[in-house]
C-alpha cells in the first residue's frame, strides 16, 4: 500500500524535478539537512574561535578600529602567564569552583538521598527545593544583594539573632574574608537543586532488587549505602560535578552583581578579569590570548575528567 | 458616482500626503544620545523648543550611568548610526577624536560665530578641546559638572549638637574648610543617633565597576598635591602619580573611608550617595553637582535641611575639585549632520543656555554663570561656581579606559579591601599607567 502510494507520488512529480530528486545520492540528501546547521555552527562558534586565536597574537583594540594591527608572536601569552593578577583570579576562581562543587555535591546528594526515601510529601518538597534553579542569575543577584544588606538585610538579621552579633557588623559583600563565601552562599542555594536531580536521577536507576539481595545476605544499611548507593551513583555524581565546575568555572552575572569583584579583587574570578580587560580596557588581543588560555584549561580538565568518568563507568 | 469616486480619491491623496509629510519628519528625527539621570530629562523638556524652532523632531537614547560608557563606547567603536548627537564623558574626548568619532567642530564654530572664549575656560578644556590646551574642538560645553559636597544643615544648626562639638574640636560647627576639618565632622556624626536613628559620617565613592572610587579618590588626593605627570616631561609619572603627598592623600581617603561611612558602603557611587542622604543615613554627601538640584527639592531632605559646599582644601592650602560633566559632540556616522549641527547652534544661544540652567542642567556659558544674579538663583549656584574655578580632570588619553581600569583596582585593592599599603597602591599605579603609555608608544 505504502510503495503503491510512493509510486503515485513519483509519477505525478513532473519529470524534470523527478530526475533532480532522483539524482541525489542518501548521503548528499544529508549533507543538505544537515549543512544549514554547520554553516551556523561555523559563522558562530568556529569562526569565533579561529579568530580569536588570531587576535591572541596581535596587538588588536576594537575600540581602534583605524590602528594598524601589529603581530605580536607569543607576548600577550607570556605577559598573562606571567601577570600575578592573572593568577590571583585563577586562585579566587580555583577557590570558587572548590568549594561550590564540594558544597553542592554534598547537600544535593543528600537531598536526593532524602527525596528518595519517598516520604509523605516528598514530590511537594521537590518542587519547593527547585526553585531557585528556576529563578534568572540576575534576579537571585539581585535579591541577594538586598538579603545581605547590614542595614536592612535579611540575612544579616538572622545571622545576627543566632549569633548576637549587631548585623551592622555582618558585612558579608564589604568583608574581604566574607566576601567570597557571600558568592559561594548564593551559588549554592541556586544550583545544590540541579545537582539533587542529577543525583536523584542515579538513585532511581539503581534496581531495587539488589537491595532485595542485600537484605536477604542481612547487609546494614550502612553496608547497602557505601556498597550499593554510593558506587551506582557515582557516574551521575562525576556529571553532576562535570557540569558544575565548567559552569562554575566561567561564573560571571552572579559575581558581578553581588560584588562586582570586590572588595578590591576579592571575589575577581577570571571571567570578571576577562570582561574587564575585553570591554573596558579594551585589549582585545590579550584578552583574546586570556580567552584561549582559559579555553585550553577548561577543555583539557573536562576530557581528563570524562576519561575518568568512563572509567568509573565501565567498572 | 463620481463625487464619491473624487471623495475617495482625495481621502486617498490626503492621506498618501499625509504620510508621506509624517515619513519626512520622521526621516529629519535626531537621536540624541545621554546617560539616564536628571538633567537628560530637564534636556529632553529644553529640546522641545528646537523642534517648535525647527520642525525637527528629537528622540532620545539615556542609558543608566552602569552601563553608560559600555553602551555608546561600542556604539561608536562599532561606527552605529543610532547617534546623531552624543553627549559624551570628558574623558572620551581622546579616544573619540583620535579614532573618528566625533565631528571636528571648528570650522562649524567659525561659520556661526560661536566661541569658546564665551565658556567657562575649564569645561573648554576639559569637555571639548583634544588635544588639552589646543584650539581643537570636538564638542561643545554642554553639562558642567564637578564633585561637591551636600551637608545636613539641619543637623549641623541643633544647638546640642554645635556645643558638644565646640568642646571636643574647638572650633564651631559649620561647612568644613579642609579635609582634617571634615573627617573630624565625619567622626564626630558617626553612629550617632538623631531623631532616633542611627546616623553616619560620611557617603563617598567606593564603587569598584565603573570610575567610583577613582572620581572619590583623585577628588581628594588633587588637594593633597598628586599630579598625573612632570608639568615639564609629559608622562613622566615618577614621584608624582606616588608623590608622599599623593600617599598621605590616598591615606587619608582610606581613613575617612574606614571611620565614617555607613556600613556596607564598599561599592558605592552617585545612586548610592543619594540613597544614603536622601534617607538620613548620612551627614555629609560626596557627590557631582548634578544631584543637587533633585536634593534640594526633597522633601524629607532638601529645603532648609541641606546646605552644599566646595571640595575643602588638603594640608598645604592646595584646593581643587573633580571635574565631571560632557560637551556635546555631532556624531561623524550619523547622516544627518546637518541638523545635528543646527541643534548644536541652537544649544550655543544665549536665551536656550538660561533656560537650561534654569530647568536643572548646568550651562558652561559665561554669560549665564558671569550673570550677577546666578549666586543667589539657586542654593548651590554658588557652590557650583565656586567648584568649577577649581576644577582637574583624569587622564582624557585615548586610552582612559586601561588607565582607569588600572587605577580602580589599585584604590579599591588599598581603601577597601585593606590590601597592602597607600604607598604600594601608587607605586602600582606608576607601574600600570607606565606599561599603557608603553603600549600607545607615548613612552
Amino acid at each position: 500500500m505504502l510503495n503503491r502510494t510512493a509510486e503515485n507520488v513519483a509519477r505525478a512529480t513532473p519529470e524534470p524535478l523527478a530526475r533532480k530528486v532522483r539524482g541525489i545520492s542518501d548521503k548528499g540528501l544529508a549533507w543538505l539537512f544537515i549543512s544549514p546547521t554547520i554553516l551556523l555552527l561555523l559563522a558562530i562558534n568556529i569562526f569565533p574561535l579561529f579568530w580569536a586565536i588570531y587576535l591572541s597574537f596581535t596587538n588588536y583594540r576594537a575600540n581602534r578600529p583605524n590602528e594598524v594591527v601589529k603581530n605580536l608572536g607569543f607576548a600577550n601569552y607570556q605577559r598573562i602567564l606571567g601577570d600575578q593578577d592573572i593568577w590571583i583570579a585563577m586562585q579566587t576562581t580555583a577557590h570558587f569552583v572548590f568549594w561550590t562543587i564540594l558544597l553542592q555535591t554534598l547537600i544535593g546528594f543528600t537531598l536526593a538521598w532524602l527525596i528518595d526515601r519517598k516520604f509523605r510529601g516528598h514530590a511537594f518538597w521537590t518542587t519547593l527545593i527547585l526553585v531557585p534553579m528556576m529563578l534568572s542569575p540576575a534576579v537571585v543577584g539581585n535579591f541577594w544583594r538586598f538579603l545581605y544588606e547590614p542595614q536592612i538585610g535579611l540575612f544579616s538579621y538572622v545571622i545576627s539573632f543566632v549569633s548576637g552579633i549587631p548585623p551592622t557588623s555582618i558585612q558579608m559583600l564589604s568583608n574581604v574574608s566574607l566576601a567570597p563565601w557571600s558568592i559561594i552562599i548564593v551559588d549554592t542555594w541556586m544550583w545544590t537543586p540541579y545537582v539533587m536531580l542529577i543525583c536523584l536521577a542515579g538513585l532511581r536507576s539503581i534496581p531495587e532488587y539488589i537491595y532485595e539481595a542485600a537484605e536477604v545476605d542481612r547487609a546494614s544499611n550502612w553496608r547497602q549505602f557505601w556498597s550499593i548507593t554510593l558506587p551506582m551513583a557515582l557516574p551521575f555524581i562525576m556529571l553532576a560535578v562535570l557540569f558544575r565546575g565548567i559552569e562554575n568555572f566561567k561564573m560571571f552575572d552572579m559575581v558581578n552583581l553581588l560584588t562586582g569583584g570586590g572588595p578590591g579583587s576579592t571575589t575577581e574570578v577570571a571571567s570578571i578579569t576577562l570582561k574587564r580587560q575585553a570591554f573596558e580596557s579594551w585589549r582585545t588581543g590579550y584578552s583574546s590570548a586570556f580567552a584561549i588560555i582559559l579555553f585550553v584549561a577548561v577543555f583539557g580538565l573536562a576530557n581528563i575528567y570524562v576519561k575518568a568518568l568512563n572509567k568509573v563507568k565501565q567498572r | 458616482m463620481k463625487s464619491s469616486l473624487k471623495m475617495a480619491l482625495g481621502m486617498a491623496s490626503a492621506m498618501v500626503a499625509s504620510t508621506a509629510v509624517s515619513n519626512a519628519a520622521h526621516a529629519e528625527d535626531l537621536t540624541l544620545c545621554w546617560a539616564a539621570w536628571d538633567p537628560a530629562n530637564a534636556l529632553v523638556e529644553l529640546s522641545k523648543d528646537f523642534t517648535k524652532e525647527t520642525g525637527i523632531g528629537m528622540k532620545f537614547e539615556f542609558v543608566p550611568w552602569t552601563n553608560y560608557a559600555d553602551r555608546f563606547l561600542n556604539e561608536l567603536n562599532s561606527h552605529g548610526k543610532l547617534c546623531d548627537l552624543i553627549i559624551g564623558d570628558s574623558q572620551w574626548i581622546g579616544g573619540a577624536a583620535e579614532n573618528g568619532h566625533y565631528v571636528k567642530l571648528n570650522d562649524f564654530f567659525d561659520k556661526e560665530k560661536i566661541s569658546m572664549d564665551d565658556f567657562v575656560p575649564a569645561t573648554v578644556v576639559g569637555y571639548s578641546e583634544w588635544p588639552k590646551n589646543t584650539p581643537n574642538y570636538w564638542a561643545l560645553p554642554a553639562m558642567g559638572d564637578v564633585v561637591g559636597w551636600t551637608y545636613r544643615k539641619d543637623w549641623f544648626s541643633k544647638p546640642e549638637l554645635q556645643k558638644e562639638f565646640k568642646e571636643k574640636y574647638g572650633w564651631d560647627l559649620g561647612p568644613p574648610k579642609t579635609f582634617d576639618q571634615l573627617k573630624q565632622i565625619a567622626e564626630f556624626f558617626q553612629k550617632r543617633q538623631i531623631d532616633g536613628k542611627t546616623v553616619y559620617g560620611a557617603s563617598i565613592y567606593t564603587e569598584r565597576g565603573s570610575e567610583g572610587i577613582t572620581m572619590g579618590a583623585m577628588d581628594v588626593l588633587y588637594s593633597y598635591g598628586f599630579q598625573y605627570e612632570n608639568p615639564k616631561k609629559p608622562y613622566e609619572m615618577q614621584g608624582f602619580v606616588n608623590s608622599d603627598k599623593s600617599v598621605k592623600g590616598l591615606e587619608f581617603y582610606k581613613a575617612l573611608y574606614d571611620c565614617c561611612t555607613p556600613p556596607g558602603a564598599s561599592n558605592s557611587y552617585m545612586g548610592e550617595g543619594v540613597d544614603a542622604f536622601k534617607s538620613g543615613q548620612v551627614a555629609m554627601h560626596m557627590n557631582f553637582a548634578f544631584t543637587w538640584p533633585g536634593l534640594q527639592k526633597d522633601e524629607n531632605v532638601g529645603g532648609d535641611k541641606i546646605g552644599y559646599f566646595v571640595n575643602p582644601k588638603g594640608p598645604d592650602g592646595d584646593q581643587f575639585a573633580q571635574l565631571g560633566g560632557q560637551g556635546i559632540s555631532v556624531v561623524s556616522y550619523s547622516d544627518k549632520q546637518e541638523s545635528a549641527l543646527k541643534y548644536i547652534k541652537w544649544f550655543a544661544n544665549k536665551d536656550v543656555q538660561a533656560k537650561w540652567w534654569a530647568l536643572g542642567g548646568y550651562s558652561c556659558l559665561n554669560a549665564v554663570v558671569n550673570d550677577p544674579k546666578f549666586p543667589s538663583s539657586q542654593p548651590y549656584a554658588q557652590a557650583f561656581l565656586d567648584s568649577m574655578a577649581i576644577v582637574k580632570d583624569f587622564w582624557a588619553e585615548p586610552s582612559y579606559a586601561p588607565l582607569l581600569q588600572a587605577s580602580q583596582k589599585r584604590f579599591h585593592d588599598y581603601v577597601v579591601a585593606g590590601q597592602g599599603s597607600a604607598k604600594d597602591a601608587l607605586d602600582g599605579l606608576v607601574k600600570d599607567w607606565t606599561q599603557v603609555f608603553q603600549d600607545d608608544g607615548k613612552m
